[in-house]
């Protein structure tokens, strides 16, 4: 299927760019694969990262961020688009052009870091600096370096097996860096890590991306890695980007369900007009600030709602608003404000030092509300209560 | 030491053994184990030194161990390649080649010593070529005997390296070709290095099977002293006429297959 390029894939002008400008294009039989019962998975991604830039595939698992990542290796072919490093194709489908794994200047950090067992810390680090040319004391050196680096120093004769899981995770690092990689991938670099681990090394993984002076791709299924090691964001769902920008866009104006659930908010599909957003009665983004409460009951179909925001917009739009912005009453307030609807509570947990309600009705949604507060409402599941929402707390943007 | 013990106590935790189960199998143990402590017990021990310095005894010693050791490199030399093919290959008929590769594991080796002469013997297609071109006759010689351990003891090295590189994790060679490491360069320098441990399983099985060999080195290369009359050969001529010269020469067999079975107890004789 890869014929001639269409206009996405004229590089006349990309090619002389630096970082990386890929599209990546990856077909696949899922049948052998966790079978989502479609048959065929296609992973199609554009991604363009600066030197120096980090940029985190963001997404559930099986989105396809580690077909993407190596793809990007070369340790999987693309089907269709390119991979531009540098300015420098590795990988044309269309042209003919595919350099192996060997002969790119990426390094990468795996999943559970894959450190050679047989070698010790240095050689491991050493092994890059090798393949590439250097004398075997030159590489050794070069090696120790890195271990000092990453704050390794005095671990060089261990085996990967006499490491605990966060030292090897700083060697596997040293070791990609030791090749100077232009591009940099890190496939889920702290998810084998416990939480404390996790804490410590995340700050010293992003010391180092900030001071690598190459292009990064981090692959991740944690919002928080993302948001902290990534100057970009890239959100990947199904094999497609969803949502694209810096941290602070996407967890303001979230587009899916898997990052509004990622950041707690609730999230809708609807049609504004003005400051009147005409909520789909089922809507796209349903919404649920939890993904343990599904079960939205007869009460999902209902009246479509209509929210008013302060915000104003004319088209399909998607309307937020945080659970803490939820006000919950027994009887329908007084001087109502806008936003009211009648709702049933399907559930109650803690959450923080707050509990959290999940509410069905025309819409699903989550409040948030104090203990104090839920103690008086006397919440308990299929009571029915009334759910305001005032028009300042909801932003509504462009879908 | 530990493990041991800790086994032994879940062992004795166990249910009680049927005695259905257990009477066949003392028996068994017993048909297993008294002839090898039969030829303990016969073993003039007294005049062992004396009789291990025997020329003729040592001459069979340093044949088997060279041959042995020869045909194990050959093993290596082609084997682990043909290993890396079964396991790594994709081409058509792989699973025909891996059974025959694996023909003579099942073979009788007399079998395997008559199809060597067939092939390698003067009238033979190789044989005949080698005869007219070179001068080369290889029956009856000691390239003979190595050939024929080799053509037996093979396809053990095989079947055990190839079972290390099925179970070996490609990741760890994909993560060394993202280092600039080249085909070539991933298998000596990652691959090998982590079945080592399959590769010295198969290497000493190999030896072990090509020291024991018997009918088709007999068939191939002969009985001559010196030559071609390893250990097994001279234990069985010796039977006819110096019973205590067979005790011995078997004696040492015996000691090197248990040598050989400790050593490779964790890979071998370990339950899995």
């Amino acid at each position: 299927m890869s014929g001639a390029p269409g206009p996405a894939e004229n590089l006349a002008d990309g090619a002389a760019s630096a970082g990386l400008d890929a599209h990546l294009v990856v077909v696949r039989d899922t049948n052998r694969r966790d079978s989502g019962g479609h048959g065929e998975f296609r992973l199609d991604l554009r991604l363009r990262v600066a030197p120096g830039e980090t940029v985190a595939l963001l997404g559930p698992n099986g989105a396809g961020k580690t077909t993407a990542l190596r793809a990007l290796a070369g340790l999987e072919p693309i089907s269709e688009g390119h991979v531009i490093l540098n300015g420098a194709p590795l990988d044309r489908p269309g042209r003919r052009g595919w350099v192996p794994p060997e002969q790119r200047r990426i390094g990468v950090v795996f999943q559970d870091y894959l450190l050679f067992p047989h070698l010790n810390a240095v050689d491991n680090v050493a092994f890059g600096p090798r393949r590439r040319g250097r004398g075997r004391a030159e590489a050794r050196a070069l090696a120790a370096g890195w271990l000092g680096r990453v704050g390794m120093e005095g671990f060089g004769k261990r085996r990967p097996g006499q490491l605990s899981g966060g030292q090897a995770q700083r060697v596997a690092l040293a070791r990609a860096l030791a090749t100077e990689p232009a591009l940099l991938l890190l496939d889920e670099p702290l998810s084998a890590l416990d939480a404390r681990t996790r804490l410590d090394t995340r700050v010293e993984l992003h010391r180092h991306l900030a001071g690598h002076e190459g292009a990064a791709v981090l692959v991740t299924h944690d919002p928080v890695d993302a948001l902290m090691l990534a100057d970009r964001l890239v959100v990947v769902e199904d094999g497609r980007a969803v949502q694209e920008g810096d941290a602070e866009s996407v967890t303001a104006r979230p587009r899916t369900d898997y990052i509004a659930r990622l950041v707690g908010l609730n999230l809708y599909r609807g049609k504004a007009e003005g400051h009147q957003v005409h909520l789909s009665s089922r809507p796209e983004g349903s919404g649920r600030a939890d993904p343990r409460e599904t079960d939205l009951g007869e009460h999902a179909v209902g009246e479509p709602l209509t929210l008013t925001a302060a915000d104003s917009l004319d088209g399909q739009a998607f309307a937020a608003f945080a659970p803490s912005s939820v006000a919950l009453y027994l009887s329908r307030p007084e001087g109502s404000p806008r936003n009211t609807w009648l709702a049933m509570v399907s559930g109650v947990h803690r959450h923080g030092d707050n509990l959290r309600v999940q509410l069905a009705g025309p819409i699903a949604a989550a409040a948030d509300v104090t203990p104090a507060a839920a103690a008086q409402l006397g919440l308990e599941p299929g009571q029915e209560v009334w759910a305001t929402v005032k028009a300042t707390e909801i932003r509504v943007y462009p879908a | 030491m530990t493990m041991n013990a800790i086994s032994a106590t879940r062992t004795r935790r166990r249910r009680r053994i049927p005695a259905a189960l257990l009477v066949p199998a003392v028996i068994g143990l017993a048909f297993l184990i008294l002839p090898l402590a039969g030829l303990l017990a016969r073993t003039p021990w007294t005049e062992l030194p004396a009789r291990l310095a025997e020329p003729e005894m040592l001459a069979a010693l340093r044949l088997s161990l060279i041959t042995a050791t020869a045909a194990t490199a050959l093993s290596l030399l082609f084997g682990v390649p043909i290993a890396w093919l079964l396991a790594r290959g994709d081409f058509p008929g792989r699973s025909v080649l891996r059974a025959l590769v694996t023909v003579p594991l099942v073979l009788p080796p007399v079998v395997g010593g008559v199809a060597l002469l067939l092939v390698f013997g003067r009238n033979g297609i190789v044989g005949s070529w080698l005869y007219e071109r070179f001068d080369i006759t290889i029956p009856f010689s000691t390239t003979a005997v190595v050939l024929a351990m080799t053509f037996v003891s093979m396809p053990f090295l095989i079947v055990s390296v190839e079972g290390s590189l099925r179970g070996a994790d490609l990741r760890f060679e994909e993560a060394a070709a993202t280092l600039g490491a080249g085909r070539w360069t991933v298998f000596t320098h990652v691959t090998l290095p982590m079945v080592a441990p399959g590769v010295l399983a198969g290497a000493v099985l190999c030896w072990a099977r090509a020291l024991g060999e018997f009918g088709a080195t007999i068939t191939f290369a002969g009985n001559f002293p010196g030559r071609t009359q390893t250990m097994p050969l001279a234990v069985y001529l010796a039977l006819q006429t110096d019973l205590e010269a067979a005790i011995v020469l078997s004696l040492i067999l015996l000691a090197v297959s248990v040598i050989v079975l400790a050593s490779l107890r964790d890979r071998w004789t370990a339950t899995p």
